[in-house]
């Protein structure tokens, strides 16, 4: 499948095509004439049993993507297709249909489970509209599958259970399950980590990763630690500003990253063996501060070390940095001479 | 390590905390927060408390500074506090009210974790930094104003958002006016509670950067709490490693990453995946943080412990010094496990069945 700057996803080689997104473009009217670009002009496909990382500081606009192609807001342009098909969210069945083809995990299990209803309630109702099952024994096996699935064994000490009698880790495996209830083909998963403690997000990333392989399931990996998609993800995207500007293979992309963006990304990840430390020593402003994304131009000119006049007046689209890489920038020649060696990017 | 003393040779840490401990009173039962902790930060020093949510870290930080309410209770212990401008050593929990409102701020300060909720929402950055200035110190009006524009220019706020109203702030400058206020009355010891834990990394660096910068400036020594181990190791000076309300392990920065002895420890170091370096092995720690609720003898990690044996169950959790170090300053809960170098940990079994590993996904 070919993508945007004419490279191939890497994910494509774990299984076929689920999900593409052409074009995608969501703008929030704000009044007075103004818009928020949200989302400009995203595309990218998801395949059966791949992960692809979402990478992208607050405001970049990550979440809203997984909104629409989850339906829950509508592109102002651009279009979705959903097994080859274009996506169809018209009708209520249609979109219905479409529910229990991708579904969507929040970031807090906290707030994302009804503190009324038990566990049971949250599994059962999907069960019955997105598989049909009619027979309370039926339902039953699956909703006990469903939580030996997530490893919530054995299943009948959780069923009962409401979610403040849960800890957070059992709290989002209760909403993965919830979302495999509906056996989608795409899973798009918001931060499913960052709430969590620690020592058991690993296991969480472990366990969504199992999920994946058994449910051959196109993941979509969201998060702003660019860190755990460089080991959980086979393709990384990175947002700034609405626009996805640089795109790759996971560790290719966090090991020399080709966007002056992701090489600021990269070096303000904190690293333990970096001796003689930016930090210890006391570093100078790297970034100006409240600095945003810019209207005309590229979006990180008014931060960016490299930007010019062109820079400025227009915003450069992906261009190959190889055959699996892309990177949307006027100055890649320049950015590329300062990441080798890793850690001296310091832009 | 200890060094940047900048009011000259110090006797002792600057604030001494010994057996410390905190419950949270319920009509069931008491929850044991804090368990009889015992850390010191010494002058121009940066101290990092790692833990994970639950584990009292913030509990400590409030309760030595005496800012917990009922039903917080401090059971036993003692702050001693020891500034330049003190008199002599001084016991926080013993103080009275008088005392106490001159040691907060002035000798004292906290930066909190949500700068939103922290900072006055219809009073602007200006008012907002006179008003702490007012409270706290005596000086003339022109001169208050002269100290909140060399204070926002220290923390890199351009004067012209003065008048700026904290929701019209990003949240890297709200964070930036919470240090420049927490900084306000020259203070010896800042504690900093997940400061950066909401921003984004590039904001939360050039932050770090800058309180670093400060430090080394003013002189001040720093109880950084976070959640972010790797941030630590490359933050602070020492780290003490924080569980169920007691300390596991308490050393350097480089014992706690590259000889780490606690089994705690050594499961959050393989939690974190790095982004530089090779790609490592990752482990995590199976199990959840046990109820504070029924606190049992003992050491509270046991249940997730890939090494306990039934001596844990009765184990004294005073902190020993760790047995293969030659500093002194490294302590550790755990007096089975002996520290092994970073090398043979990667080599070494993943502990404990469910510990599934992430690498090579």
């Amino acid at each position: 499948m070919s993508e945007p700057g004419d490279t191939v996803s890497v994910a494509a080689r774990r299984g076929p095509l689920a999900m593409e997104a052409i074009s995608l473009t969501k703008d929030y009217r704000l009044g007075r004439g103004q818009a928020l670009h949200a989302v400009r002009d995203v595309s990218f496909s998801l395949y059966r049993g791949a992960v692809v990382a979402l990478v992208g500081e607050s405001g970049s606009g990550k979440s809203t993507v997984a909104k629409l192609l989850a339906g829950q807001e509508r592109p102002t342009s651009g279009t979705m297709r959903l097994d080859g098909e274009p996506a169809d969210l018209r009708t209520r069945r249609a979109f219905r249909r479409h529910k229990s083809e991708v579904q969507l995990v929040f970031q807090d299990p906290f707030a994302s489970l009804n503190p009324v209803h038990t566990v049971r309630h949250h599994l059962d109702r999907p069960v019955r509209l997105h598989q049909g099952k009619r027979s309370r024994a039926e339902v039953a096996a699956e909703v006990s599958d469903l939580l030996e699935r997530v490893h919530l064994t054995p299943a009948e000490q959780y069923l009962g259970k409401y979610p403040h009698e849960l800890s957070g880790g059992q709290r989002q495996r209760v909403s993965f399950a919830r979302a495999l209830a509906a056996r989608p083909r795409v899973l798009l998963a918001d931060e499913p980590v960052s709430m969590l403690d620690v020592s058991i997000r690993l296991e969480m990333l472990a366990l969504l990763d199992e999920l994946r392989r058994d449910f051959r399931l196109a993941l979509l990996y969201i998060t702003h630690d660019i860190a755990s998609a460089r080991y959980f993800a086979d393709e990384v995207l990175v947002m700034y500003a609405g626009e996805i500007i640089e795109r790759g293979p996971a560790e290719e992309l966090t090991q020399r990253p080709a966007h002056p963006y992701t090489q600021l990304l990269v070096a303000s990840a904190p690293d333990p063996d970096n001796l003689g430390s930016t930090l210890r020593a006391g570093a100078k402003h790297t970034v100006r501060p409240g600095v945003g994304a810019a209207d005309h131009g590229c979006p990180f000119h008014p931060r960016c070390p490299f930007a010019d006049d062109l820079c400025r007046a227009e915003d450069p689209v992906l261009q190959p940095v190889s055959g699996t890489r892309s990177a949307a920038c006027w100055h890649l020649d320049a950015a590329a001479g300062v990441v080798t060696g890793g850690r001296e990017s310091e832009v | 390590m200890t060094g940047g003393q900048a009011g000259g040779p110090m006797a002792g840490p600057v604030l001494d905390i010994r057996g410390f401990s905190v419950v949270y009173r319920t009509p069931a039962c008491d929850v044991r927060a804090v368990h009889e902790v015992s850390l010191a930060l010494n002058a121009g020093e940066i101290v990092g408390l790692v833990g994970e949510s639950g584990s009292g870290k913030s509990t400590l930080a409030y309760g030595a500074c005496r800012l917990l309410r009922a039903p917080a209770l401090i059971t036993g212990g003692s702050v001693i506090y020891q500034g330049r401008r003190a008199a002599g050593p001084a016991d926080i929990l013993q103080m009275g009210p008088d005392d106490l409102r001159k040691l907060r701020w002035r000798e004292i300060a906290i930066v909190f974790q949500s700068a939103m909720n922290a900072l006055n929402p219809v009073l602007n950055v200006r008012d907002q930094i006179l008003d702490a200035i007012d409270a706290h110190l005596r000086i003339p009006r022109r001169e208050a104003l002269d100290k909140v524009r060399s204070l926002l220019d220290l923390v890199g706020i351009p004067a012209a958002r003065l008048r700026s109203y904290p929701h019209e702030l990003s949240g890297g400058m709200r964070q930036r006016v919470m240090i420049a206020m927490a900084l306000a009355a020259d203070p010896e010891v800042v504690i900093m509670d997940e400061p950066t834990t909401a921003l984004d990394v590039v904001v939360q660096r050039d932050i770090l950067a800058q309180i670093i910068e400060l430090k080394e400036r003013l002189g001040f020594a720093i109880l950084f709490i976070t959640h972010d181990l790797s941030l630590l190791l490359e933050l602070a000076d020492r780290i003490a490693v924080m569980y169920a309300g007691q300390l596991m392990e308490v050393g350097e920065a480089g014992q706690i990453q590259h000889e780490p002895a606690h089994p705690y420890t050594r499961g959050l170091l393989h939690s974190f995946p790095s982004l530089h370096g090779p790609r490592r092995d990752l482990a995590g720690i199976p199990g959840t943080p046990p109820d504070l609720r029924r606190a049992a003898p003992g050491c509270p990690f046991l249940p997730r412990c890939g090494y306990g044996t039934d001596a844990c169950k009765a184990i004294d959790m005073r902190l020993a010094h760790v047995a293969t170090a030659a500093d002194l300053s490294h302590v550790t809960a755990c007096p089975f496990v002996l520290p092994e170098t970073q090398d043979a940990l990667s080599a070494a079994p993943v502990p404990a069945e469910g510990a599934r590993e992430v690498s090579g996904l």
